[in-house]
């Protein structure tokens, strides 16, 4: 069973060349293997270590097209992240105005 | 070949058939598509519009293939770009995957035609679609961005959520 967590999330971001591929293929969708390498200061196989690092935190998915293996970006997980912690403070924040805008109603009587 | 413009994959945990409802049935679009609702039958050849509540088509769907509860493939229309009222449909896809006690939904969206214009006004949205569906189908509540009517309701619906 292939289950995501969040600490393969973090652990694949936490790498300057994985971020990079993930800045390639964001620039340009949908790149074979050796079109990424092309790209990279890094050798084939240091490449495909990476790719599969983010493919296993699902930042990176593949699709076969005829013959040809394409990489394409997978935002889904940075964005359940993102909206874990963001509509939280989001909720907070307008928890405390209304908190203040009762407060001050309150002081008008 | 042409290549996927878009390939997205997110891991849900739920059933097939769960799932499948909540792609397909307006009681579910409609509360993580900005308030989108699939009113037609899904079967091969249908074609229907998705609208809002009020009437207001998003894009019409025509079904090419139907594999219950595995795979859908259906053109999508869009209806409510004014820049581009009659760009020809792009094609979207769901794969439905059991993966343990997971589904692993694939969707990809390509064929858009050179120089879309729907394609930069919709990219970027499928993302936060998703997370909402997988927040839906996993906890019963969607993402409170993607369940109002066609815009995102960070003002309206976490007041109304705190005060509960």
């Amino acid at each position: 069973m292939t289950f995501v967590n969040e600490e393969s999330v973090f652990r694949a971001l936490a790498d300057g060349a994985r971020r990079k591929l993930l800045d390639r293929l964001h620039a340009n969708n949908g790149q074979t293997l050796g079109q990424l390498c092309a790209e990279m200061d890094c050798t084939r196989q240091g490449v495909t270590k990476h790719l599969n690092i983010l493919e296993e935190a699902n930042l990176v998915v593949t699709v076969w097209r005829g013959r040809e293996k394409l990489h394409y970006l997978n935002p889904v997980p940075i964005h359940e992240m993102a909206e874990r912690w963001i509509s939280k403070f989001e909720r907070q924040r307008l928890a405390a105005m209304h908190q203040l805008k009762q407060a001050l109603e309150g002081d008008d009587r | 070949m042409s290549k996927p413009e878009f390939v997205y994959v997110t891991y849900i945990r739920t059933t097939l058939e769960k799932l499948w409802e909540a792609l397909t049935k307006a009681e579910f679009t409609e509360q993580y598509w900005h308030g989108t609702l699939w009113k037609g039958e899904v079967k091969p050849g249908a074609e229907f519009d998705a609208v809002q509540r009020d009437g207001a088509a998003n894009f019409r769907v025509r079904i090419l293939e139907c594999e219950r509860p595995r795979k859908l493939v259906y053109t999508f229309k869009a209806l409510s770009f004014k820049a581009a009222p009659d760009e020809a449909p792009s094609q979207v896809t769901y794969i439905l995957e059991p993966d343990g006690e997971q589904v692993r939904m694939t969707l990809i969206h390509e064929k858009f035609p050179a120089d879309s214009k729907v394609l930069p006004a919709i990219q970027g949205g499928w993302p936060g679609i998703l997370a909402s569906l997988k927040s839906l189908l996993e906890t019963g509540k969607p993402l409170s961005m993607t369940s109002a009517c066609g815009k995102r309701s960070h003002q309206a619906e976490p007041t109304a959520a705190a005060r509960a």
